[in-house]
């Protein structure tokens, strides 16, 4: 049970993380000050939110190596890490960006709402505490997806462009992996089955409401969540991890 | 994004005080402009409300009109409430 939770939290931390990182990329390059400050702060948020999954796996683990939050964060292997394929996906534009955003916010949003009621302590209060960031995150990725959707006959196809790529990604979110499954059980975590629903139920009105067709697509990829990543992932690592990688054991 | 019309934020730091000028932004419209605000003024919890407002609803008193405006009150002293013994009982004024 105990090795199980800690890798749920890793499922959890894990997509905050990597995501998180991605963000941090546009950091000085977003497309206008203002865009590049919103989004640095979501970077930010996800990394509040990881370190404290991460603080809590490293209590969970217990093991004779003294795990730290740093060490799960930057000396795992690739196969190791449990985000899902969307949030390593890059920044090919700005809605790319906002897509990718918007399929992840409305996802977290929902599993938040669920985690909320988590018999975990330590979850719930992590949720709770969430929750208002995550509100915010998905106000600010709708309201853009609104507005690029239903803006310039260019915006508009260069959102729904970033949609048809990377909708074939967000299946993988609401579905349930064995870890998932036990968590359920054990009155941890959510019952995936109902929130994929409410889940898909959501994007599609968003999509309309942005004037951007849902596509017709039930081929999701998967894998991230055991640990099998797309090309991009282990990039995202080299730079991630180099600091510990080169100067083991460094602290700031 | 350039083409981007300026608002200018104000923020309240605490319930009771008043809103204060914090600097200006550029957004599409009122929506944006709100959710820019929170973004660039609010980070370091410097608020709890925001006004923006389009630079251009603000009408700016001409520098070169200083002379007229302001020179006239700087030698009527008489206009400071200094003139007044208060009772020591008195507080915070």
């Amino acid at each position: 049970m105990k090795e199980s939770l800690y890798q749920y939290l890793l499922l959890l931390g894990d997509n905050a993380m990597i995501l998180g990182h991605r963000l941090s990329e546009l950091c000085g390059h977003g497309p206008s000050l203002e865009t590049d400050i919103a989004l640095t702060n979501i970077s930010l948020d996800l990394f509040g939110q990881v370190r404290n999954y991460f603080q809590y796996a490293a209590e969970v683990k217990d093991d004779q190596e003294k795990t730290t939050e740093d060490k799960i964060a930057f000396l795992r292997y690739p196969h190791e890490y449990r985000n899902v394929l969307l949030v390593e996906q890059p920044n090919k534009d700005f809605a790319f960006v906002i897509a990718r955003q918007f399929f992840f916010d409305a996802y977290h949003l929902l599993l938040l709402k669920e985690l909320c009621k988590s018999k975990d302590e330590q979850i719930n209060a992590i949720a709770n505490k969430s929750i208002k960031e995550v509100k915010y995150h998905l106000r600010f990725s709708s309201e853009w997806l609104k507005r690029l959707g239903d803006g310039t006959a260019e915006s508009h196809d260069k959102m729904q462009a970033a949609v048809n790529y990377l909708y074939p990604y967000v299946g993988e979110l609401p579905s349930e992996s064995p870890i998932e499954k036990e968590m359920k059980e054990a009155g941890i975590g959510p019952d995936l089955g109902v929130l994929r629903t409410a889940y898909f139920a959501q994007i599609k009105s968003t999509l309309a409401e942005a004037t951007l067709e849902t596509p017709q697509f039930f081929g999701f990829h998967s894998g991230g969540k055991k640990g099998v990543h797309s090309e991009h992932h282990g990039f995202i690592l080299s730079n991630l991890q180099y600091m510990q990688r080169t100067y083991p054991e460094m602290e700031w | 994004m350039n083409k981007w019309p300026l608002w200018e934020v104000f923020i309240r730091s605490k319930s009771g005080l008043e809103h204060r000028h914090v600097g200006s932004l550029h957004a599409a419209d009122a929506t944006m402009a709100m959710e820019n605000a929170r973004d660039v003024y609010t980070r370091r919890q410097e608020g709890v409300s925001i006004w923006v407002v389009p630079s251009k609803a603000i009408t700016a008193s001409n520098p070169e009109h200083s002379g007229e405006l302001f020179e006239p009150a700087q030698d009527k002293a008489y206009r400071h409430p200094t003139f007044y013994d208060l009772p020591n009982e008195l507080k915070h004024i």
